[in-house]
């Protein structure tokens, strides 16, 4: 695993100790809020609903048990035992308090973990697969990368200024687990003739103006990603509106712009800047990728893993359902859903990071990944010590079978917590965890993403869910709208509207009406929701979702 | 046409907290709602907010929030401030958890 040298670890002592005395100074009085909001975003410092938010990038995705172990110390020292992972594969604390937050950071920086860029108009934490490094399906670890740009594009002197907030998602896979088709660039790992090299995705993003991204480059090579992305990220820095928030997104330049001008732009970009970078950047990839050889991988047999997956159903269900095909034989890569029926999705509590650590480190080389679908992945798990790892998930809470599955529900804070939200989201995710884990449908159902924002931010993915939740403000009541599907893979799909928003009392019913729509409809049970939803497309759904006007329709 | 002034309560969160805060009519900042001045006039809601202003070393982002008025003091009107007023419905770790 990557971690930081003398250089990163005094950067990080001197920006806490600059930031604790900014702190200080807001509290004495000498810094207006004014003067200290963009010093705190600087740090990752919100002030929400009802109380201040600490953001923590995790880069991506990737912890050893050290550092989960220090997120459960900080969520039981500083916050309320609990902390709630991100879509951006980001801890966020919703309960810190002004005065501790240097001690917060100061906490992080000990085990090489900081909020630098987690907020402004700076290029974000690089987010990749959460099944990076292990995936059988994988072409490269895309982490040696995320690595890289994650080096290249902290505290850039260019970039910090950029005219908006700019994500970026690596895939090493052909099946996109990243969802880099919604991010400002998205980078694919590719093959070609033997030669590995980027398919640089560009303009994607969701929003108010939600845009798949669209291929910028077919084929980079290596020696070019970093100046080619640099170009990218300057280009966007001088064509990218300032004078209006909402248009300010590398999405809209791309839209305004045309991509053929984007790329003729980023091209001469290209030939400019490409001789500084000289092979530096090579250099730090090859002394990175250095950091990310796979664990010693053993096999000394599978134990009683097939005795207990024959004997023991609920394993079974848990192996069937959370398990993936890791590319090792004797390995798995195990998922650990943090959407046990009606919980809040993504919080953990103090208890369970630790519970989760452990589990890492005794079982499985020291390595954690958080998914931007809000859970945590073990990645390197000999088959072997899956009945006792499941064991452990058990006594914890922690071993609900339901990855990918209708419960599986990425919700953002919504106004529960969230100061721009226009309705609440977690509530809706309970309810409907809960109503079909009562129904007992959720394993008939299969594969099927329902994905809710609490405002049109949509930091909760729900343009790319199969199922998407927008929940609105009409005229002081909450209201949830419906887009179907949506998809968030290698073939993205922005979700199409249903049709007039739901009150809050009508979405699960609403929801159970599509659901049973689908199981009548389905050609089989391999056809899943979305497969079902692009061979009928939006009518069929739409008349379950409405069935008073399909009726009026019909007369 | 300009809308009719409704009451409002002079709302704000805590510099050190961040906790949803509110102003009382005897200049107090305080953590129920029910406690806060119901404000009817609007020249003095302005006068209010800038008195709210004028504390940044104990809030921050003062506003004035709809409310109307109850048996027990200012009652929220939008849902919004019904949750400020209350705490997140996932746990009780707002002020509900105080209550
Ligand atoms: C303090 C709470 C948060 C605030 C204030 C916030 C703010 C925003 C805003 C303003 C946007 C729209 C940006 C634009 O279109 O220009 C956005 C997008 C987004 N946020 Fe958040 N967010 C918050 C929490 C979260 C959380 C908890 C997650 C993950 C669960 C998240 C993930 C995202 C994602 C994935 C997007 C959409 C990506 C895109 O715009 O391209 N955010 N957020
Ligand atoms: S989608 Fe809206 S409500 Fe949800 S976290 Fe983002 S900004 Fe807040």
């Amino acid at each position: 695993m990557y971690s930081y040298n003398e250089f990163d670890t005094a950067f990080l002592q001197e920006r806490n100790a600059q930031f604790r005395s900014q702190v200080e100074r807001r509290i004495d009085g000498s810094l207006t809020e004014d003067e200290f909001k963009p010093l705190r975003l600087m740090n990752g410092l919100y002030l929400q609903l009802h109380a201040y938010m600490l953001r923590v990038a995790i880069p991506y995705g990737t912890l050893n048990s050290r550092q989960m172990r220090q997120l459960a110390m900080i969520a039981e020292r500083w916050d309320k035992g609990y902390g709630h992972f991100t879509t951006r594969q980001n801890i966020q604390y919703n309960w810190p308090k002004l005065q501790d937050v240097p001690d917060m950071l100061d906490a992080l920086a000990d085990v090489g973990m900081h909020a630098i860029q987690t907020s402004g108009n700076t290029i974000r934490n690089v987010t990749a697969d959460h099944f990076s490094g292990a995936a059988a399906d994988e072409i490269a670890d895309p982490r040696p990368v995320a690595e890289l740009i994650r080096q290249w594009s902290t505290d850039h002197p260019e970039f910090q200024f950029l005219p908006r907030k700019f994500k970026v998602a690596v895939t090493g896979s052909p099946n996109d687990r990243a969802v880099t088709a919604a991010h400002d660039i998205g980078i694919r790992i590719v093959e070609r003739h033997g030669e590995i090299g980027y398919q640089i995705l560009v303009g994607g993003g969701l929003g108010r103006t939600p845009m798949i991204g669209k291929v910028l480059a077919d084929f980079v090579p290596g020696d070019d990603l970093l100046p080619y992305l640099e170009s990218i990220v300057a280009v966007y820095n001088l064509l990218g509106r300032r004078d209006n928030k909402y248009k300010a997104r590398i999405k809209i330049t791309v839209h305004e712009t045309g991509l053929d001008e984007i790329r003729r732009m980023v091209g001469d970009e290209f030939a400019a800047r490409k001789p500084a970078f000289a092979g530096v950047d090579q250099e730090m990839l090859l002394e990175i990728t250095s950091h990310f050889a796979p664990p010693p991988f053993g096999s000394a047999g599978t134990g009683d893993y097939d005795s207990t997956y024959a004997t023991n159903p609920a394993f079974r269900a848990f192996v069937d359902t959370n398990v993936d095909t890791h590319k090792r034989d004797g390995y798995a890569i195990v998922s650990i859903s943090l959407k046990s029926h009606g919980a809040t999705p993504g919080d953990a509590t103090a208890d369970q990071m630790r519970v989760m650590a452990d589990l890492a480190e005794t079982y499985a080389h020291d390595e954690l990944r958080i998914s931007h679908e809000q859970n945590v992945i073990l990645p390197h798990v000999p088959h072997r010590h899956l009945p006792a790892i499941y064991a452990a998930l058990r006594d914890a809470g922690l071993a609900t079978a339901n990855i990918g599955l209708i419960s599986d529900i990425i919700a953002c804070p919504g106004m529960d917590y969230c100061a721009l939200a226009t309705a609440r989201s977690i509530p809706i995710a309970q309810e409907i965890a809960t109503r079909f884990d009562e129904l007992e449908l959720e394993h008939d159902v299969g594969p099927l993403k329902i994905k809710i924002s609490g405002c049109i931010n949509a930091c909760g993915h729900h343009h790319v869910g199969h199922i998407g939740i927008l929940g609105l403000d009409r005229a002081g009541v909450e209201n949830y709208q419906i887009t179907l599907g949506g998809d968030g893979t290698e073939d993205a799909s922005i979700g199409e509207r249903a049709g007039p928003g739901f009150g809050a009392d009508e979405i699960i019913p609403a929801i159970e009406r599509l659901v049973y729509a689908y199981l009548d409809l389905r050609e089989s049970p391999d056809e899943t929701f979305l497969q079902s939803y692009r061979r009928l497309g939006l009518a069929p759904f739409k008349a379950a979702l409405y069935p008073a006007e399909a009726k009026a329709d019909a007369a | 046409m300009p809308r009719p002034f409704t009451p409002k309560v002079v709302t704000a969160n805590a510099l050190l907290e961040g906790d949803v805060v509110y102003l009382t009519e005897d200049d107090r900042w305080t953590r129920t709602l029910t406690e806060a001045e119901l404000i009817e006039d609007e020249a003095h809601a302005q006068l209010r907010l800038l008195d709210a202003e004028m504390q940044p070393d104990r809030v921050v982002g003062p506003y004035l929030a709809d409310v109307k008025a109850g048996p027990q003091g200012p009652e929220p009107t939008h849902f919004r401030e019904a949750f400020r007023s209350r705490g997140p419905s996932n746990y009780q770790h707002g002020k509900q958890a105080g209550a």
